[in-house]
């Protein structure tokens, strides 16, 4: 079980986040046009990397924070979290 | 009665409490303190199982958690247990034990002719033998060699026994209390660390309690005591025996199984029977020991062979003699202080030494004591068939590959030593690539992944003196790091005897023409031959050669087995043993019972249960609930000796008719409150919110940004920025979780809140033809015609003096308002609606009716949104605006979602008019046809429609509309149904939605 640190809470058990998926998807702006294939990348296509992975979680059983954590997806190592605003480097 | 192999003093037994037991239906008798194993060996008992292949009589091998071969069936405390292991079990009172995998009896096992039919299991014969016919595995194959290859039998009674699990934080987890494990804990729990020490075995000291050593003029075992005593009147220490940590997972969690009272003959109502601790420590200490491998030879798993260490520890611990005549056959010192221990209890072992003659002090003392040591000698094969008597001993050629002299010797028993293998489970599992170890023949850790540290035997030091200095500095230094604390230890003086270097020999050979199985994994049956085949065959990765013999892979992990394996492997394919490299290592490290796994999580507990403010008036009118995720919900009322169908129709009819309650507190409901809510929900809905005026309610519908429908619900203005939603009770946590995703992270510059009020308020649904004049008396100062409160209407109004909530809307498509009131008061709001309601024909309608009135109206629900359908799919589309953008908007655009022939929404009527569809049919054209027959649809939701007295079904349906009027067959393979069909409107019950405005 991971050990996930809240930037807002501290650090707390996997069991309390939901996993939200790649946190470098930007979506397209609202009301403005985008290209189907602009579109198409930003709906269904992700990468699947083997290593660091900047990634969205929520703490559903805590604060209710969509938080970002960037994980290695191999050994689990998380190297950083931060709050949405926060950029990840 | 007395023990035949019972020492008059020795051992750390309560010899003051006698405790019977039975084996095999004897009554016998150990004490306080024995394990099941010590006790049968005491009364002489070695036969206590047969194998798992061949039925070869076994008996025990190992003292602890090493053990291959004794498992049995054991009936204590109320329990049946299977797969017990016999050397790790304590006796308790009224015990009774049984041998598994044999039939009639361990004796006399019909069983054991496998053994004379070899060619029948040979290595992968899972594989090979029972391929063909076919048609022969199911009611053959299969269940001949679950018969045959069978351990023992899960109890089907109810576990009545309480399991608790536990979170548990620490600086320093130690692993093991043997020497290097309690230096460990002690120097860190000096420097003030939150320290758990854990211990599997009830008594702790590991190897202190049985090698002969002293510590700063102590004895191992007081030394031990002394040090436990301290640790123990520690606060900020926890020390547990019978507790084995067993798996290491991510992020320093590891989790331990503390078997809490399985050795009590009495304890308190409350007191569970075993616990998992669930730990996250900072820093862990891997003091874990090692275990002694065997040698192989011919016959090796005759009972009364036993690993040399089991066989002093057996001695010293538990006063037991596994044997009058013992043969030691070793490949080192260690096995030299099994044999003076047997000395000292006047028994006269012979050792036979694989090494040349040469000195050292053991050896040397041994000598001096007279006993007889026979160098270059080895163990050829064991004979005795249900115990060993006797043993033919080689003496080996100089290449140790021939023998100079092979003669029989008489012996009960024979005591083998291999070596020692380190304990690296945990290290292994922690993600530490192990490393091998030349000087010990052994794999031992490398690199740390996590923050483990292996000290002692578990890291390849073998001595006394390092294994304690390994572990006071190692524990002070890990624990200075957290507490920033550093006491001065003083290492205590040590007195231990020197080893001389062991013999790399592990196998011996077979003098020509002579050919007895000689087992590598006793548990699994696995023979030397076994895996020559499987190399001979082309399997060369270790992972296949173990997947394809079953080498390692019983529940002894092949703890006894592996680097015997590993060393085969290496000689036939002329490699060196880390060329070969090891298999996985896997939690749980031994078994562990699935009530300790899922703990309190059972029955009732399994999930918490979620009821409505009204829930005990549904109970006393005799609701039948039906769970809705974690809430439970009336499914129907109840009358007489009424079914499901006869009540739903009843209450569903009497909807039509007159009027009905429902309990709609399930709902999910979110308050969105700020100046942009508005702008929010028209993005997050695919229709048009910015126009909604303060007062109305309006339906909503919202996708998902692939374009598949995600929920829909009505959301309410309850004034300028204050908007009410509602979402179906499946989604409520998802849509909630949807809008937080969007406010906080894609749209942060939006000035919306979002909360959860599901659980403010109590919610009850009045449809049917008289519910306004229902409703007209509920709130009698309150203008309630159509003018003043118009479908999709809303009001605040004082219920009977409660403040409350009137929303007109409907999902019977009747007439119908939804009351809300603070869920406190939904009691009160319920028994006022019964009582108001009965002049009107009220009565309270379930889930059931609920769902037929829908049905009928053709109003989609959770099975017709099933994450496979865009708006279109279900008729919604007139609610997807076209000129504003929303989530999900982007993807209607697709060529799939946009063809004419997709599956949507249609009626179904039986042409009998009286067969219902059942749910999740198929819809084809020819019920005969060839299969795969082509599907056209299927059903999604069916009822029986009360208003046209018919069953009728909901579909999704390809090419949809374009199908009505045409016939077809609902095909329920399943419910063994063929049903035909006629498709019509979905719409079958008011399709122009008059009632709900009227
Ligand atoms: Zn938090």
């Amino acid at each position: 079980m991971l050990y996930i640190k809240c930037p807002y809470c501290g650090l707390r058990a996997q069991k309390e986040f939901s996993y939200g998926g790649d946190a470098t998807v930007k979506r397209p702006n609202i009301n403005e046009e985008v290209s189907s294939e602009d579109w198409d990348n930003f709906v269904y296509m992700r990468k699947s990397p083997r290593g660091k992975h900047i990634e969205l979680w929520q703490h559903i059983a805590g604060c209710r924070q969509w938080i970002k954590v960037q994980r290695d997806t191999a050994t689990h190592e998380i190297f950083q979290t931060a709050k949405v605003t926060e950029e990840i480097r | 009665m007395s023990q035949p192999f019972r020492l008059n003093k020795e051992g750390l037994i309560n010899r003051n409490k006698k405790i019977s037991f039975t084996f095999n239906g004897k009554k016998l008798f150990g004490y306080e303190g024995d394990t099941i194993a010590s006790a049968l060996i005491a009364n002489g008992i070695h036969l206590v199982g047969r194998s798992f292949k061949y039925h070869r009589p076994r008996g025990f091998f190992g003292a602890g958690v090493e053990e291959p071969n004794a498992k049995l069936q054991v009936e204590f405390n109320g329990h049946s247990e299977p797969n017990v292991n016999a050397t790790e079990m304590e006796l308790v009172e009224g015990l009774s034990a049984t041998s598994q995998n044999c039939w009639p009896s361990v004796n006399f096992d019909i069983g054991a002719i496998n053994n004379f039919l070899k060619m029948f299991f040979p290595a992968g014969f899972y594989y090979k033998t029972f391929m063909w016919p076919k048609s022969f595995w199911y009611k053959i194959y299969e269940p001949f060699i679950r018969k045959a290859a069978g351990l023992g039998v899960a109890s089907i009674e109810k576990d009545k026994e309480r399991y608790e699990h536990k979170f548990e934080y620490c600086d320093l987890l130690v692993t093991g209390s043997g020497p290097s494990g309690l230096a460990s804990a002690y120097a860190a729990a000096k420097n003030g660390a939150k320290v758990i020490l854990a211990e599997d075995k009830p008594r702790f000291g590991g190897t202190l309690l049985t090698d002969d050593v002293s510590i700063d003029n102590l004895s191992g075992k007081d030394w031990a005591e002394k040090i436990i005593n301290e640790l123990k009147s520690m606060p900020n220490v926890t020390v547990k025996n019978r507790s084995q940590v067993f798996g290491y997972y991510d992020h320093n969690m590891l989790v331990m199984f503390e078997r809490v009272s399985d050795h009590l003959e009495k304890k308190s109502k409350f007191t569970p029977r075993q616990r998992l601790w669930y730990i996250r420590a900072k820093e862990t200490i891997l003091s874990t020991g090692s275990i002694e491998r065997p040698i192989v030879f011919g016959n090796n798993d005759t009972p009364g062979i036993f690993l040399s260490a089991a066989a002093k520890e057996y001695m010293k611990v538990y006063g037991v003699l596994v044997g009058k005549k013992p043969l030691i056959f070793t490949n080192n010192d260690s096995a030299y202080e099994t044999a003076l221990e047997f000395k000292k209890n006047n028994v006269e072992p012979i050792i036979l030494d694989t090494r040349e003659e040469h000195s050292s002090e053991l050896i040397d003392e041994a000598k001096s004591k007279g006993i007889d040591i026979r160098f270059s000698h080895g163990v050829i094969v064991a004979n005795g068939y249900k115990k060993v008597k006797s043993a033919k001993i080689g003496k080996l050629n100089k290449d140790k590959n021939s023998f100079e002299k092979i003669e029989t010797v008489d012996c009960d028993c024979i005591c083998v030593s291999g070596f020692w293998t380190p304990s690296v489970h945990l290290a292994s599992q922690s993600g530490n690539k192990l490393k091998y170890e030349e000087k010990i023949d052994a794999f031992i850790p490398d690199k740390k992944k996590q923050h483990e540290t292996s000290v002692g035997a578990a890291n390849g030091s073998f001595t006394l003196e390092e294994s304690l200095k390994n572990g006071f500095e190692n524990g002070s230094n890990l624990s200075a790091k957290i507490t920033d604390t550093k006491t001065e230890i003083t290492i205590p003086n040590v007195n231990e005897k020197k080893y001389g270097a062991h013999d790399k020999f592990w196998c011996m050979p077979l003098p020509k023409n002579e050919n007895p199985k000689r087992f590598v994994d006793f548990q699994n049956d696995v023979s030397v031959s076994d895996i020559e085949i499987a190399l001979r065959e082309g399997y060369r990765s270790i992972e296949h050669v173990k997947r394809y013999t079953t080498l390692g892979m019983a529940t002894d992990q092949g703890r006894t087995s592996n680097l015997n394996g590993l060393q085969l492997v290496s000689n036939i394919e002329n490699k060196i043993v880390p060329e070969v490299g090891h298999t996985t290592f896997r939690p749980p490290f031994t078994p562990i019972t699935i009530g300790t796994i899922v703990g309190r999580e059972v029955g009732m507990e399994y999930m918490p249960t979620r009821k409505t403010p009204m829930h005990e008036w549904h109970e006393k009118n005799n609701a039948v609930f039906v769970d809705a995720g974690a809430w439970k919900r009336p499914r129907f009322y109840k009358q007489g000796s009424e079914t499901l169908f006869e009540a739903s129709k009843r209450e569903a009819k009497n909807v039509r008719e007159n009027v009905g309650i429902c309990d709609v507190t399930t709902l999910g409901k979110i308050d969105i409150k700020g100046p942009d809510a508005a702008e929010f929900l028209n993005r997050v809905y695919t229709n048009a919110w910015m126009k909604l005026p303060v007062g109305k309610a309006r339906y909503g519908l919202m996708l998902r940004e692939d374009g598949i429908v995600m929920d829909d619900g009505t959301t309410t203005r309850i004034s300028e920025n204050h908007y009410h939603m509602t979402t179906t009770t499946a989604q409520a946590a998802n849509v909630l979780s949807h809008l937080e995703y969007y406010l906080q992270i894609v749209w942060p510059e939006l000035n919306v809140n979002v909360v959860s009020t599901t659980e403010q308020w109590a919610g009850a649904a009045i449809a049917g033809p008289k519910s306004r004049e229902m409703l007209s008396k509920l709130y009698p100062d309150l203008d309630v015609s159509n003018e003043a409160l118009p479908f999709m209407g809303y009001k605040e109004a004082e219920f009977f003096g409660v403040p409350s909530r009137i929303f007109r809307i409907s999902f019977s498509g009747e007439l119908a308002y939804e009351i809300n009131v603070k869920s406190d008061h939904g009691m009160f709001m319920w028994e006022k609606m019964m009582e108001v309601g009965k002049e009107f024909g009220n009565q309270p309608y379930g889930t059931e009716a609920l769902s037929t009135l829908r049905i009928e109206m053709g109003h989609v629900a959770g099975p017709e949104l099933d994450g496979r359908t865009i708006p279109s799919d279900v008729s919604l589309n007139g609610l997807v605006s076209k000129k504003k953008d929303f989530i999900g908007k982007n993807s209607l655009g697709r060529e799939a979602f946009n063809v004419e022939s997709r599956q949507k929404i249609v009626g179904l009527i039986p042409i009998d008019r009286k067969s219902s569809i059942p749910e999740g049919s198929h819809i084809v054209q020819d019920q005969n046809a060839k299969l795969p027959n082509p599907k056209l649809g299927h059903v999604s939701s069916s009822c029986w429609s009360v208003e046209n007295n018919n069953p009728f079904s909901l579909a999704i349906m390809k090419d949809g509309k374009n199908m009505i009027g045409k016939k077809f067959f609902a095909v329920s393979p399943l419910k063994n149904k063929s049903i035909e069909v006629e498709v019509i409107s979905s719409h079958y019950v008011d399709p122009e939605g008059k009632r709900v405005r009227s």
